[in-house]
């Protein structure tokens, strides 16, 4: 039977989602529900002086309205940042309480105070309205760079600092620096993106006054998480008490990992007033509450010596926390970042130093790639201007400082168990015929146009984590996934997983892996997630984790399901259990070559019983039943690598760039469907040029946020593209049975240095932030003709 | 967005007859639905033009190119008659937003509402356009007054669009990458006697080049207006372009346009 992994399936969830017929939580209508809308600060910071709901109250179809007053007295936990980080001089950080309804003081605009509900959604729009809040408008901290200056705008938070962290050795950096014969150095700002996933958030609460039981459906990545931190911290419901389904949900991006208010708030709320509550954000909602990603202000140098050795590597940065930590606001910018800040190279030393600040905008969180985009453009900007300032071509001191021996001990903390870097950058040099630039730079400046290549090599550590590695750096979880595989006696498998697919293809890949384990069709098979009454438990996907932890738990269970069966299919054809082969989806007695399929097998799981010449098939010490599951905990990060170039061509007169050629080499270990690792990828890419030339969110000094809709944040669009080019190498990951690597970060981690690379590169070396937009690279045009000038 | 009375009269006598201070026009809405959702407007009666049969159409006579108020930008942008007699303004039209906008989207609507960074104004410039309404007949120059602010009263709505047919003509556009209305627009025309330049997008209102247009009426090539210094005051300076930077792009597209004609 030929193996379904590695082939070009099509997606099973194609058939509804292009019909339309996708379920997401604002399809959801429970009989009798009410709707619900929030009050929200317009001011940045304010005290709140009062609440007055009185209007509200008598308005038309209102059933109620709450405020931060009653959800304190009800003692409902708030919202929770998942990791610990320690600051250098060992001191916990610092994190302000974050209740689910503001009471005394706002933070940021669109921080919820109130609520209504009202038999329509008009009723409870016009219900908002009539809530009168008396604020206090405060001075806002907007600026992450000035936040350490600026008045402190939370109690027992000084300088606005949630911690002060440090990664590596100062000392030995230091002797590093002495010794180079160059240093390198970058200012970069690292742009605060809004994730935009095409479904907003929403949630539909319904609670059973009967059982007590209250059923969540929202918009998350992680439904068996919400429970966990809805019920532990939230003190919402008991977690037997409490249902979370995540249905179909349209794109995370990292955005919908966290618990937020509006679910804490509306599941306290259908209990309070016995009525199912509907909850839909509205596009400006969703730019102004959902977590936001980025925003660094780095500084960074490396130290090199004249053949193009790297020494030595130190960046110091400021993260923007915004108002609150968040699930993984405090290890966006340190565990995830710092360790991935050396890159692909062999630096002997090295530190990363980040200063976490509160200010007051949205809380700021992982999106796609968390803390790897911000590494990889930090180290490959370095490496670019290395190159430049050094005159050596920017792929040969690539080379010169990648580790060709695996496992490589990364400077700071990983141990990356397999890779080839070199085959990697020569493929995408060939691919992007990178000998033939120069002449296509010449076509280009005959018709009055500037042309640059960009090169960036990136590394990343994801499939996260392994539970001992992670709780160790101040995870308050084990990363570890689980699946069940339910063998039914007609022969239907169900395989319920943790992981949750809001786009990843999970009905798909993993009823690939399955059915390959199983040896029976993909047909045969449904993957159920997303509903905490259905699975056992899980840790949900982000930081490319669903294949390789997820995927992993459910090769395990379907390797019990395979031993079982050997014992059971023993049994029935009286041989030792030895003897017993299975292949493609038969257990075969080798001696005699009588054989079960796996579905008599299953079948006979649930007749344990005996008559006339009928035996019972369950050996001795087994139970009946085939249903096995696995929680799998990975024994390493995964560490998927690659080399990306870009071409762009820019027009000097307006500032536009055109992407010109992508191309992308990446291994990602074995690939299960090269078809949805494409897609994966195309993703990841577009995000990054969306990052490198088009999006970027601005807040005024008040904290407004400026960029609140389409018309004037930048979203990256099909004509802001080329044909992406995409290869593969491979090597296989040495820490899981099917040697796979996570693949749905990389795109975005390796794009944004690469794109930038090639403008800065057309530019003649002139440094540019991003988003390179027309009018920024206009004005470098202008400054690149001026000093032409001069120097003729 | 708050409920309303939504009426979809047949002929302009009953649309003219429910329109009062708490209503709204709808023709297309591309404008008037967001501003409804988004709650910064609000309306008791909207009173859709759509089924207003003599509103929708592309006349063409020897002189001039006629469109109806209710006619969609894709219509425009397809229609054999307008690529023939002024394939700028079939250009134009074919540029405005994405497909759906060009499939709901119409030329009454988009005068009407007079978006500083609408295309068409730019066009009804150039082109000597006279605007017809159920009341009068209104030249261009007087129908645009200021920032979404036309001539036009209470209960007065565009019927057609009347645009002289020029010897050549060209619209180029630099788009916002976000909305991608124009940051700036150049409507370049020349008819037999002068040239119009029109710019859309640079100021609060759209505007014709007094300077462009006088150089280009007495010698019409690119090299009249090189180096040619756009002056940036009185330009919209925004987080999408600075003033400095919109006065490039205007002597930029202006001899982009008239190298394309």
């Amino acid at each position: 039977m030929a193996s379904l992994v590695g082939s070009r399936v099509e997606r099973k969830e194609d058939t509804r989602f292009l019909q339309g017929k996708g379920r997401y939580t604002a399809d959801i209508n429970i009989a009798n529900q009410t709707y619900a809308v929030f009050v929200r600060s317009p001011h940045a910071r304010a005290k709140i002086k009062s609440v007055d709901t009185s209007k509200a109250l008598k308005s038309s179809g209102v059933v109620g309205v709450l405020t931060g007053k009653e959800i304190a007295e009800d003692k409902i936990g708030g919202l929770i940042a998942g990791w610990a980080i320690r600051s250098e001089d060992g001191s916990e950080m610092k994190v302000p309480a974050n209740p689910p309804l503001a009471k005394d003081v706002a933070n940021f605009v669109g921080e919820p105070i109130a609520v209504v509900f009202a038999e329509t959604l008009d009723e409870a729009k016009e219900g908002a309205e009539k809530v009168k809040v008396d604020y206090k408008v405060l001075k806002a901290v907007v600026d992450p760079a000035e936040a350490m200056k600026s008045e402190a705008i939370h109690d027992g938070v000084d300088k606005n600092l949630c911690y002060d962290w440090l990664l590596g050795d100062r000392k030995a950096v230091d002797e590093a620096f002495a010794k180079a014969d160059k240093i390198i150095k970058v200012d970069l700002i690292n742009n605060r993106l809004v994730p935009n996933a095409m479904e907003p958030r929403a949630c539909v609460v319904d609670y059973n006054t009967a059982s007590e039981e209250i059923t969540l459906y929202t918009t998350s990545q992680n439904p068996h998480l919400s429970r966990l931190v809805m019920s532990a911290f939230g003190g919402v419901a008991p977690e037997n008490k409490l249902r979370v389904v995540a249905p179909d949900v349209g794109g995370g991006f990292g955005s919908k990992i966290n618990v937020y208010n509006e679910e804490i708030v509306c599941s306290w709320a259908s209990k309070k007033i016995e009525r199912p509550i509907k909850w839909v954000a509205e596009r400006t909602e969703s730019f102004l509450t959902d977590t936001h990603g980025r925003d660094h202000v780095t500084h960074a140098e490396l130290a090199v010596s004249n053949d193009g050795k790297f020494l030595g590597f130190k960046n110091e940065t400021i993260a923007n926390l915004g108002a609150y930590a968040r699930v993984f606001g405090t290890v966006t910018p340190t565990y995830l970042f710092g360790p991935c800040a050396t890159g692909v190279y062999v630096i002997p030393a090295a530190y990363s130093n980040v200063k976490a600040v509160y200010t007051n905008t949205a809380p700021v969180d992982a999106y796609r790639g968390a803390g790897r985009p911000e590494a990889t453009y930090t180290i490959e900007r370095l490496v670019e201007k290395a190159a430049m300032e050094l005159g050596m071509d920017k792929t040969e001191i690539r080379m010169k400082n990648f580790p060709t021996q695996f496992p490589f001990k990364q400077t700071l903390v990983h141990t990356v168990d397999s890779g080839d870097y070199v085959a990697g950058l020569e493929k995408a040099k060939q691919m992007a015929d990178y000998a033939g630039f120069e002449a296509r730079r010449k076509k280009s400046e005959a018709n009055g146009k500037l042309r640059g290549i960009g090169v960036s090599s990136y590394f990343e550590a994801c499939g996260i984590a392994p539970s001992a590695a992670v709780m160790s750096l101040g995870c308050g979880v084990g990363l570890w996934e689980s699946a069940e595989v339910r063998f039914n006696p007609t022969g239907q498998i169900s395989v319920f997983t943790g992981a949750h697919s809001h786009g990843q293809s999970h009905d798909t890949t993993f009823a690939q892996i399955a059915a390959d384990e199983l040896g029976v069709p993909m047909e045969n098979i449904d993957v159920v997630h997303g509903d905490t009454d259905k699975g056992t438990f899980g840790m949900g996907t982000y930081g490319s984790r669903s294949l390789t932890v997820g995927g992993i738990a459910i090769v395990n269970a379907c390797k019990k399901i395979v031993a079982k069966g050997k014992r059971v299919a023993a049994k029935m054809l009286e041989v030792n259990e030895d003897e017993i082969e299975f292949k493609d989806g038969e257990f075969v007695a080798l001696k005699s070559n009588k054989k079960k399929t796996i579905g008599e097998v299953a079948f006979a799981c649930y007749l344990p019983g005996q008559r006339d010449e009928m035996k019972s098939p369950i050996p001795e010490g087994d139970e009946p039943g085939l249903i096995e599951s696995s929680f799998f905990d990975p024994a390493n990060f995964s560490f998927p690598a690659g080399s990306h170039i870009c071409e762009v061509e820019i027009d000097p007169d307006t500032g536009n760039v055109k992407v010109e050629k992508y191309t992308a080499v990446d291994d990602f270990g074995r690939i299960v469907n090269p078809m949805i690792v494409e897609g994966q990828v195309h993703g990841g890419i577009a995000q990054g040029i969306g990052q490198a030339l088009h999006e970027n969110t601005q807040y005024d000094e008040t904290g407004q946020l400026m960029t609140a809709s389409y018309m004037d944040y930048t979203m990256p669009r099909a004509d802001n593209f080329p044909e992406f080019n995409l290869g593969f190498t491979c090597t296989h990951a040495t820490s899981n049975p099917l040697g796979v690597k996570g693949c749905g970060e990389a795109g975005a981690i390796a794009s944004p240095p690469t794109v930038m690379n090639a403008v800065i590169d057309a530019l003649g070396g002139q440094e540019i932030s991003m988003p390179a937009t027309a009018e920024k690279v206009w004005k470098a045009c202008k400054t690149m003709k001026k000093s032409n000038a001069k120097a003729a | 967005m708050k409920s309303f009375n939504y009426h979809a009269p047949k002929d302009v006598k009953d649309a003219s007859k429910l329109a009062s201070s708490s209503s709204a026009f709808l023709a297309g809405g591309m404008t008037t639905i967001p501003s409804m959702k988004l709650g910064l407007a609000s309306y008791k009666d909207v009173i859709d033009l759509k089924n207003i049969k003599k509103l929708s159409g592309i006349k063409v006579s020897g002189k001039t190119v006629t469109i109806g108020a209710t006619t969609k930008h894709a219509e425009v942008a397809a229609s054999k008659d307008v690529m023939k007699a002024i394939p700028a303004l079939a250009k134009l039209a074919g540029n405005i937003g994405d497909a759906q906008v060009r499939n709901r989207g119409t030329i009454g609507g988009s005068i009407s509402n007079n978006d500083p960074s609408a295309c068409y104004p730019s066009a009804c410039m150039a082109l000597n356009a006279v605007i017809h309404t159920n009341k009068r007949k209104i030249e261009a120059e007087k129908f645009f007054t200021g920032m979404f602010e036309t001539a036009l009263k209470s209960g007065e709505l565009v019927e057609a669009v009347e645009f002289e047919i020029p010897e050549k003509a060209d619209y180029q556009k630099h788009p916002n990458p976000a909305s991608r209305y124009a940051i700036i627009g150049v409507f370049v025309a020349k008819h037999k006697k002068d040239v119009n330049v029109a710019v859309t997008g640079a100021k609060s209102c759209v505007y014709i080049d007094k300077d462009l247009s006088k150089k280009l009426s007495s010698n019409f090539s690119v090299s009249a207006i090189e180096g040619m210094d756009v002056k940036s005051s009185g330009m919209n300076s925004d987080m999408h372009a600075s003033a400095e930077y919109r006065a490039n792009l205007v002597s930029l597209y202006a001899k982009k346009a008239v190298e394309a004609c």
